[in-house]
């Protein structure tokens, strides 16, 4: 089924859509430009923000709902953005008013729970602000109706998640690793970049409609190269291979940005961008789709490695996030098909490693912000809130039957399977992984005997974060099922993205199903041999080199120092002395040149009127002159 | 014996013009009969509702539906630019006012001799100008009557009732008197001289159409009566005297020496304001009176443009004085706003090139307001810092400031996200559209020019070390804060969204000028 | 160009006539001199002293001159007014009365600032 057309603004909430963009962006405006004045209540502030902003989203949802289904889909244009390029506008259809809803929602508790993380921070108001912005520019990504509309919120996610990531900016490692997240991301924003520049060539529109409208009959080439631009901007975002190195030094912002930005939200950015773009670009055929689902495989497995060797429970879990969106993707790479997958794992993940990182913060809050899991142990006693909301999003995570990822996750892997084999088993050895790297994490931290450094004296955190714990829970559990049992939310996107004409069916039992849960199960019973049973030693192992080769986060670092950082350094080498030899030559001497004829010049201004006067009155003589000249030709 | 009858004068349609000028005479009754204590307390209300009252009425008439027809016998013509114009004017006079409201702007006492032991004793006794108002709301409805006015003899009046109490504004500084008196003279000897070149072409003009109303002189060239002489000459000379206000090159050598010598306030409005009126009157007359004849003109229009661009970019180069530099952006801005009065064809083409400089006046004038505000609050011992050298590193010390002028800079140099580019972009766009795509060209080269010399000063705010005994920032009253963040606000706004404000100048251009 | 021959005799006469008159005076006239009558001429009062190098000049005399060419271009603003007052009508009598109240605020202006005290 194709996606339905783009019908007028009926108004009503969907007329005042915008308000969820606004709302929030006026938050962080007032939070930054009201300074300490709002200290007292900007966090209050913030959250209201983000909460009304939840409250257009959900009405907006509503009356989406109230449509007939090929109805679905509506353009409200704002204003005229860029002359004869883009107009402001806003694409309400399932597809944004899913994320909206995820990311106003989400992001709520979020801030709810960063009321209570970030209180002892003096500087918890400009934390709001910066939220409440992240807020803003994610809806106004997510809501676009054309690709620069949608640049600009890829920017502006971009921009707060490098503000947030070194949020704590005293310490080196924050501000490099929020340096490294902006550059790394700038990459990818290049291949979307020129991926627009193209469509606008090509097209002559960068609106959503339009551009889908003229995909279809542009030459293969450009589709495919198009196509490959838009994933290498996905990559940059979602933290996809080969891009993905900053994700785990992001980890150093405050643990709410974790799971917000670099967790629910941001970091699914790419995904959108590949199934909004699927109809035209990714339909599940050819060579950009391949790669996607390439590239998708290739992070879920390297992620889930990368995971299993993390001591640190918050790059443990960024390892975690990393092989999840390589699930995502690869699901979006599959076409029509895999779309709603992708986005039904997107929308579970959101809830379920919203609820881990939150739970994570939870025991950090306890433990002194410490965040090295062999100083943990046997917390699950001393924060039982805590605990149990965390082990729900790890069951839902590993995919226990009738948890969110259980459903999500096993559609992927099915549909993967049915589509390439090899694909498909691999996905399925991923998921073995992450039945081992997640067991670990919670043995590690939850069972055994408590390692903890002295003077530590765990207790649970306040109802403010154990609250959206407990939401986010609820969740984890039901949202699988709920989106998945029936194909509701194929049915429900169909109008936005496509989907098959045959609704896939969902087998409770099934081969593949099987294999992935004993594969699953295997891998947490290893766990719980090697970090249950046993002693956790406080100092890791030297362990082996397959060990050293996750814990190095498979070299992605020294990879990326040798293929892009030495050349280029060179190459700014390079162009600096051409730059100082050449380009600067010829500017400076032309500067020198402008500037040497403005000092010549500048004697004409003798100050004296009466020269002031003649150079009027020979002015007049010449214009008098020249219109006579001009007008008798 | 001839019969006279009554003119029919629409007293509505002027009502914005006669309440600028009553309260002007109001406010010279204030100046005659209030107690000096009092006197600042009454003109303030006065002249800011009057401008606000004023600004009212505009709007009531343009959405009362725009006349068709000139008013006051065809005196006046109250058509979509006008309003438009009047709307821009009034908002810009309204925040000049704001500024000009701090009376440390101006001297104690103007006709004592500088440094002499009576200027010292009004200086003790805290005397004051307040005349300023009332001087101010002449000037003001000088700049309004002046792009309505639809008759070549209208025009001289409002030419000089804008510019008398202009020249007296300029010789008011209270710091750096002889340089505001000398700018005061040049200003009032070279704008006299202008308006004789004015008065001479009308009169030549009249003599070839035997009319001076602007659509009669249209009427007579398409009529085609001969005596080109008369018509060239004339039409030349009023040129000049045009030119001369807007300073465009080769009539521009009393902007920088004015706009230095002034108060800052006083350069704010004319920088903004006399500038709007004085394009608005440049249209109506090479538009309507001598439209007919645009082949004649443009290929001069264009020597004159490019000649203002460059003159304007690569003198600016060379200037230490930051209102000197300031001047000779207004002069490159006048040049680039030349390029848009030649983009004229069709009906069509002329309301999207006169909308575009509509769009363009309107945004020029809020951030050159900001930017002299701005220059107001930087102060050294002896007054405004006005050499360049001493706003090194203000970056360091006051970074709001010195981020907010960079971005007054910013949009003078037409970079996205400030207003100033979308004014660029939609004037050069209608150049393109009329055909003067090398015009264009130069206007790009010169912007880029114009560009070194903003961000030199962006670099020498952030860049460089403050001096240590550099100036000190003076904490703004609320006129001047409001002033400058209202600036910014427009700016901004107009840089992100600019679709309402071009709507409305789309809107006020579509009708054109009335004949 | 025959429509100008009258101004044209006009203007060469009475350049002619002063030529001619500045001319023959030296020659005809008696010369008897005395002091008030090689006095600078002001207004038939005594000349304000002046220092050597010019000076300065106060600015009394410009004031009084500028008051009375306000108030002389007043009265040729009410002759033709008074000429055709009865066809203007009322019209014409509430435009005059604020023309003339416009005047006479700058009188008051002039007036309440002492500009028409001669110390």
């Amino acid at each position: 089924m194709e996606p339905a057309e783009i019908l007028s603004n009926p108004g009503g909430a969907i007329g005042v859509g915008w308000l969820m963009i606004v709302l929030p962006l006026l938050g962080a405006a007032v939070l930054l430009l009201g300074g300490r004045r709002t200290d007292k209540w900007g966090h209050y502030f913030g959250v209201l923000m983000a909460l009304a902003s939840f409250v257009v989203a959900a009405l907006v949802f509503f009356q989406l709902l109230g449509f007939a289904p090929g109805e679905r889909r509506r353009g409200v244009s704002l204003y005229e953005f860029i002359p004869g390029v883009a107009d402001m506008g806003l694409l309400i259809d399932p597809l944004s008013v899913s994320f909206a809803l995820l990311i106003t929602g989400v992001g709520s508790l979020i801030h709810i729970y960063s009321i209570g993380y970030m209180s002892h921070d003096h500087d918890r108001r400009r934390f709001f602000a910066y939220l409440n912005l992240f807020v803003a520019a994610m809806l106004l990504l997510v809501l676009a109706d054309n690709y620069v509309a949608l640049f600009v919120g890829w920017e502006g996610v971009g921009l707060a998640s490098y503000l947030l990531i070194g949020f704590w900016q005293f310490k080196p490692t924050a501000a490099t690793a929020a340096k490294k997240a902006f550059v790394v991301n700038r990459v990818g924003d290049f291949g979307l970049l020129v991926a627009i520049f193209i469509m606008f060539t090509s097209f002559g529109s960068v609106a959503f409609g339009e551009v889908f409208a003229k995909a279809g009959a542009e030459s293969q080439g450009t589709i495919t190269a198009i196509g490959l631009l838009l994933l290498l901007g996905a990559c940059g975002k979602s933290a996809q291979l080969p891009l993905q190195s900053w994700l785990l030094d992001a980890m150093e912002g405050p643990t709410p940005v974790s799971a917000l930005i670099h967790a629910a939200t941001m970091v699914t950015a790419g995904v959108y961008l590949v199934v909004r773009s699927g109809a035209a670009f990714f339909p599940g055929e050819g060579t950009a789709s391949l790669v996607v689902t390439i590239v998708g495989v290739a992070t879920l497995l390297a992620g889930a490695i990368i995971g299993t060797a993390k001591d640190d429970i918050k790059k443990a879990l960024a390892g975690s996030t990393m092989s999840q969106i390589g699930y995502m993707m690869l699901a979006a790479g599959l076409g029509p098909v895999g779309y709603a997958f992708a986005i039904a794992h997107l929308i579970s993940h959101g809830f379920f490693k919203a609820n881990l990182f939150l739970g994570a913060g939870s025991v950090m809050h306890a433990m002194n912000d410490q965040v090295d899991m062999r100083k943990y142990g046997g917390l699950r006693k001393y924060l039982p809130i805590t605990f149990i909301t965390f082990f729900i999003g790890y069951l839902a995570i590993i995919g226990f039957p009738l948890l969110s990822g259980y459903f999500t996750k096993d559609g992927i892997i099915e549909t993967t399977m049915e589509h390439n084999a090899i694909l498909g088993w691999l996905a399925v050895v991923g998921a073995g992984i992450t039945g081992f790297y997640m067991s670990r994490l919670v043995f590690m931290t939850f069972f055994g005997k408590a390692r903890w450094d002295e003077g530590v004296k765990p207790h649970e955190s306040p109802a403010v974060m154990t609250w959206p714990l407990i939401l986010l829970a609820i969740g984890s559990v039901v949202l699988g099922a709920f989106l998945i049992v029936g194909n509701r939310l194929m049915i429900f996107l169909g109008p936005a993205v496509g989907r098959p004409e045959e609704l896939p069916e969902f087998h409770a039992v099934s081969p593949v199903g099987l294999a992935t849960l004993a594969l699953v199960a295997l891998g947490a019973a290893y766990a719980w041999l090697k970090y249950g049973r046993q002693e956790v030693p406080a100092v890791a192992p030297r362990g082996s080199v397959l060990t050293t080769f996750a814990r190095r986060d498979l070299y992605g670092d020294a990879l990326n120092e040798a293929l892009f950082m030495r050349p280029g350094q060179w190459l700014t080498r390079l162009a600096v002395w051409f730059d100082n030899r050449g380009i600067d030559g010829l500017v400076n001497g032309l500067a020198a040149g402008i500037g040497g004829t403005s000092g010549r010049l500048r004697r004409i201004q003798t100050g004296y009127v009466r020269s002031y006067a003649l150079s009027i009155f020979v002015g007049a003589a010449i214009l008098a002159g020249a219109w006579f000249v001009v007008g008798t030709l | 014996m001839n019969t006279i009858t009554a003119p029919a004068i629409e007293y509505l349609q002027l009502a914005p013009l006669l309440i600028v000028f009553g309260a002007g005479i109001l406010g010279v009754l204030v100046e005659a009969f209030a107690p000096r204590y009092l006197r600042r307390a009454m003109h303030i209300p006065l002249t800011l509702l009057s401008l606000a009252g004023a600004f009212a009425l505009v709007i009531v008439q343009t959405i009362k539906g725009v006349p068709t027809k000139p008013s006051a016998m065809g005196a006046v013509a109250v058509d979509g630019p006008t309003l438009f114009i009047w709307g821009t004017i009034l908002v810009l006079a309204f925040i000049s006012l704001l500024l000009l409201n701090d009376e440390d702007h101006f001297v104690p006492a103007a006709s004592a001799v500088p440094g002499s032991a009576e200027e010292e004793r009004a200086l003790i006794e805290g005397n004051v100008h307040t005349e300023v108002y009332p001087l101010a709301l002449f000037a003001i409805g000088g700049m309004l009557l002046f792009p309505a006015s639809n008759d070549l003899l209208i025009m001289f009046v409002a030419l000089e009732v804008m510019s008398l109490p202009l020249y007296l504004l300029c010789g008011l500084a209270r710091r750096r008197r002889l340089l505001s008196q000398e700018s005061a003279m040049k200003y009032f000897l070279l704008g006299a001289f202008s308006s004789a070149f004015f008065l001479y072409g009308t009169a030549l003009l009249y003599g070839y159409a035997g009319s001076v109303d602007l659509a009669k002189i249209s009427t007579a060239l398409s009529a085609n009566v001969g005596q080109d002489a008369l018509l060239f000459t004339g039409a030349a000379l009023l040129g000049v005297g045009l030119l001369f206000k807007i300073g465009a090159a080769p009539f521009q050598a009393w902007k920088p020496d004015v706009y230095q010598g002034a108060p800052t306030p006083v350069t704010a409005l004319m920088a903004s304001g006399t500038l709007v009126a004085a394009f608005g009157a440049l249209l109506r007359v090479f538009w309507v009176a001598i439209g007919e004849l645009d082949w004649d003109w443009s290929p001069i229009m264009w020597g004159v443009a490019i000649l203002t661009m460059v003159v304007g970019a690569i003198l600016a180069i060379t200037q230490t004085d930051i209102k000197r530099m300031l001047a000779y952006s207004s002069i490159a801005h006048a040049g680039f706003l030349l390029v848009g009065v030649v983009a004229i064809g069709d009906a069509k083409q002329n309301a999207t090139a006169l909308a575009a400089i509509l769009f363009y006046l309107a945004v020029y004038g809020i951030a050159s307001i900001g930017a002299f505000a701005i220059v107001t609050m930087v102060r050294d011992a002896g007054g405004e810092a006005w050499h360049l050298s001493r706003w090194a590193g203000l970056g360091k010390r006051s970074p709001k400031l010195a981020g907010l002028f960079a971005f007054f800079l910013l949009a003078f140099a037409g970079i996205p996200l400030t207003s100033g580019f979308f004014g660029k972009y939609a004037v050069f766009q209608a150049a393109v559209a009329g055909g003067a795509v090398q015009l264009v060209v130069v206007g790009v080269v010169a912007s880029a020019v114009a560009a070194f010399f903003y961000v030199r000063v962006i670099v020498l705010m952030f860049f460089n070390d403050p001096a240590p005994d550099g100036p000190t920032v003076v904490l703004p009253s609320w006129g001047t804060a409001s002033v400058v963040g209202f600036a910014a606000l427009a700016t901004v706004v107009l840089g992100v969204f600019p679709q309402p404000v071009l709507d409305l100048a789309q809107s006020a251009a579509g009708s054109l000028f009335v004949r | 160009m025959e429509l100008y021959a009258p101004i044209l005799v006009l203007a060469v006469l009475a350049a002619g006539f002063a030529v001619f008159s500045v001319s023959v005076a030296p020659f005809t006239g008696p010369k008897r001199w005395n002091r008030a009558k090689l006095d600078a001429y002001e207004c038939g009062i005594e000349p304000t002293p002046q220092p050597v190098g010019g000076g300065r000049f106060p600015l009394k005399y410009m004031i009084t001159a500028m008051l009375f060419i306000v108030f002389d271009i007043e009265i040729i603003f009410l002759y033709p007014w008074a000429v055709a007052f009865d066809q203007l009508g009322v019209f014409g009598l509430i435009e005059m009365v604020l023309f003339i109240v416009t005047v006479l605020v700058a009188y008051a202006y002039v007036w309440r600032r002492r500009g028409l005290d001669w110390d």
